[in-house]
Parts: structure tokens; sequence; C-alpha cells
């Protein structure tokens, strides 16, 4: 398929029109929802561009967290690493389990609320 | 006549037998508020009543049903009455809607000048003084609510802060995502659940946005709909919840103050002696309640009942509050 122009060109290209057209006209709850979309188009091209990385670096965090994770996919991993911590097997004691929780977190948070101030704390520490 | 014109108009009969029929209905403006909750600017023309009052209404057939967590206006109403009873600030109910006058369920009640906004409250310049105030107002309030007897009101349910932990993992759980922060908050708050203290009257979503502050501080305790019987930590709690403090985490309480002067004074009025720490659990209770309303407001638009742009965008905050419960829970890890 051709990307000329490509899918993050295309949200940016409505963004724009967004920010810059649209919004001036609007008034009231429409004004609100059209900053929303507008938030909503900086998180969809912040995803585009993160979101293969993160993946990759979650998965691979799993595989090293979890025993016996040869050929599980991420989600199947996710779900194990949810029972562990249900049965108390993995608590907050464990600084593996505490390090994968706050690293995806921390990328989940910068793809959608950037500014969000709980970022700043975890990057401080 | 328009269907706007026919509530003017019975509107203007209520508020005739409530003032005098010299005075009139000059108009009456939406504010803001959801389907099932509206916010009118009613103002007045005439001797013998206020210029402006605030309407709170549900249309008809969206009333608070026995199922929903939401107490119902006129219960709303008789709260917020036994509150200025009790000295505690807030609105004054003039006239609650009876059935026979067609203007929905909900009640009328004075409007109170100053800034709902939390960014407003937090920034500008005008509220400096207001935020020094708000911490002990806020305590001195707090221990005013928790002493009203709700007894006699219908619909007030009991709530303590481990049946709140379960009910929020039962919703999280129907919604059925994989989100092991929140697994792991789950467990950590019912394995560290406090004593539970006698349940007394809470307001429940007490907090930035949900109060009325002027120059002087705390103006008026509004939004009683989520008042319930449970432990008086949480309403503390709550307004300590980071999502609560608005970009201001380093400020504890709301992001205004500290929570030690609110402490204080709670313990002054007569409230229970509470130390910081008394309040973690709370406040990472407060994280995980949000952290799930959000799930569950963006249900509804994956479900299809609301397609708005908000609630689908609603559902990118999540993160916000699992940030904040790996914050927490890394705290508690060291304490």
């Amino acid at each position: 398929m051709h990307d000329q122009p490509s899918v993050s060109e295309l949200v940016q290209a409505v963004k724009n029109f967004v920010d810059h057209s649209a919004m001036p006209e609007l008034k009231g709850r429409a004004a609100f929802h059209a900053r929303v979309a507008s938030n909503v188009l900086a998180t969809i091209l912040r995803d585009l561009d993160a979101r293969d990385a993160n993946d990759a670096a979650e998965y691979e965090r799993l595989k090293a967290l979890l025993p016996d994770s040869d050929g599980k996919s991420r989600q199947a991993l996710n779900e194990e690493l949810q029972v562990r911590i249900r049965s108390g097997e993995l608590t907050i004691e464990s600084a593996a389990l505490m390090e994968h929780l706050k690293k995806t977190a921390i990328a989940q948070l910068k793809v959608d609320q950037p500014k969000y101030s709980g970022l700043a704390t975890a990057i401080e520490d | 006549m328009s269907e706007k014109q026919e509530f003017d108009s019975r509107l203007q009969a209520v508020l005739r037998r409530v003032y005098g029929e010299q005075i009139a209905l000059a108009s009456a403006n939406r504010l803001s508020g959801g389907a099932s909750q509206e916010t009118w600017l009613l103002t007045l023309n005439g001797t013998g009543a206020p210029e402006t009052l605030i309407l709170r209404r549900a249309p008809e057939g969206m009333e608070a049903t026995d199922d929903s967590r939401a107490i119902g206006l006129p219960n709303e109403a008789r709260l917020i009455r036994k509150a200025a009873a009790a000295g505690v600030a807030v609105p004054e109910v003039v006239h609650v809607l009876e059935p026979d006058e067609g203007v929905g369920e909900g009640f009328i009640m004075s409007r109170v000048e100053g800034e709902t906004i939390a960014r407003r409250i937090l920034r500008n310049d005008e509220y400096a003084k207001a935020r020094e105030n708000l911490p002990a107002q806020c305590g001195r309030a707090l221990a005013g609510i928790h002493r009203i007897d709700g007894s006699d009101v219908p619909r007030i349910r009991k709530s303590t802060g481990l049946a709140q932990v379960e009910q929020y993992e039962q919703t999280y759980q129907e919604i059925g995502v994989c989100r092991p922060i929140f697994d792991l908050a789950i467990v950590w708050l019912k394995e560290n659940a406090p004593k539970p203290l006698e349940p007394m009257l809470v307001h429940g979503d007490f907090r930035l946005g949900n109060i009325m502050v002027d120059e002087q501080g705390l103006a008026a305790v509004l939004d009683w709909e989520l008042a319930h019987y449970g432990d008086p930590r949480e309403d503390i709690g709550w307004m300590c919840t980071n999502s609560w403090r608005f970009g201001q985490s380093e400020k504890r309480l709301g992001g205004f103050g500290d929570v030690e002067p609110l402490l204080d004074a709670y313990a002054a009025a007569g409230g229970a002696e509470f130390t910081p720490r008394d309040i973690d659990w709370w406040d990472m209770l407060g994280s995980m309640k949000w952290g799930i309303m959000c799930m569950g407001m963006y249900e509804t638009f994956r479900s299809g009942a609301d397609a708005s742009v908000e609630r689908a965008a609603i559902g990118r905050r999540v993160s916000e509050t699992e940030m904040d419960l790996v914050n927490l829970l890394e705290g508690q890890r060291y304490a």
C-alpha cells in the first residue's frame, strides 16, 4: 500500500483542521469536544510512534519475569502475571515486578497523557 | 407553546408559590450537567425574591434509580438542609420539586458566588488567600458533615472501605480487561485494610470541583449525590487522591495544601484524631476507584451507549491512575 501521505501525516492534517479551522468557530460544548478531539489526535500520533517498541519491550520484560514463557504471546503472559498477582505469588516485595509495572505504566502514560503530574513523579525517583 | 416555554411557565408557577405572585421568571439557562443531572441558572424579576437561583433537576424518567449509587435529588436536598443545620457551608434549599409541579425531580437552591473550576482555584492570584484557608475550612466542614444524623433520609447506603475495594474489584472483573497494576493494588488494599471505624455520614465526593470557593476559601459544599454511611477517612483520602490535585502533586491536599492542617482542624472541631499515614490507604483506594470509574465511562462508549469523543478519550486516562498506583505501592514497599 502507498503511504503518501502516511497515516501519521493524515492524522496531523485532521488535527491541523480541528485546531486552526474548526475550533475557533465553535462555542460551548462543541468547543469542549473539539479540544478533546484534538487531544485524541495527538494521542493517536504518539501511539502510532511508540506502540511497536513499547509492546516489544513489555514482552521482553514479561518473558524475563515469568517462568516457562517460551512460545506464549504478550497477552497470555499478561494474563499469567494477573493470575500470579491475584494469588499472592507476586507482591510489591518483588523488585522485578515493581520495575516491570513501573516501566509499563511510564510507557503507556507517555502515550496517553504525557503532561500528567504522576509521570514526572515516577521519572524523578 | 414550545417545550422550553412550557417548562419556563411551570417553573414560574413553582417560584410564585414560593415567593408570591409579584415575581416573574426572567430566564432559565442550563449551565452544565449530564443526561441525568442538570444545573440551571434562574433569574427572577420582582420584589421579595433573590435575583438569581440555582435549579438542580433530573428530567422525568431520568431520576436516580434504587440500584444507583446516587441518592437522588430529593434526598440530596434533605441532606443539604441537615448540613446547614449542622453549621456546614451549603447553599440554602428554597424548594424541593413536587411531582405534580411538572418540572421533573430536583430542588431549587440559593446561588452561592464563587468558583468551582479546580485549575482556576489552584492557579489564579485572587484565590491565594483561599488556598491558605481551605485546609482548615475543609477539616471543619468534614467534622460537621460526619456528625450529621441522616437516619431519616431514605436510600443512603452503607459502604465501608473494604466493601468499596470489593465492589470496584467486581466492576473491574466484569469489564474484563487485563491491567495487572489494578490487580496488585486491589490485593494490597485488601490485605492492608485498616480496622473499620463506626460508620458515619460521609459526603462521598469531597474534592475540588464539588466545592464552591470564593476569595476567602470554602463558600459551599456541593454535589451530595454520593453521600453514604462510611469511614470518615474516605472523604479526606479522596481529596488527597492525585487525580484531584489537578497537576499540583506536591500539595497532597487537593493540590492546594498539606493534609496536616485539615487533620488538626478536623480533630479540633470534634472529629477523630488521624495522622497523615492514616490517610494513605484511602488515598490509594481513591486512585483505584477513579481508574476503574474511567474504565467504566469508556465502557459506555465501547458498548455504543454514548458515542462522544469525551467518553472514548477518558479510557486513555486510566493510565494516569496506574502510574499513581505504582508510585503509591512503591512508597508502601519502603514504608
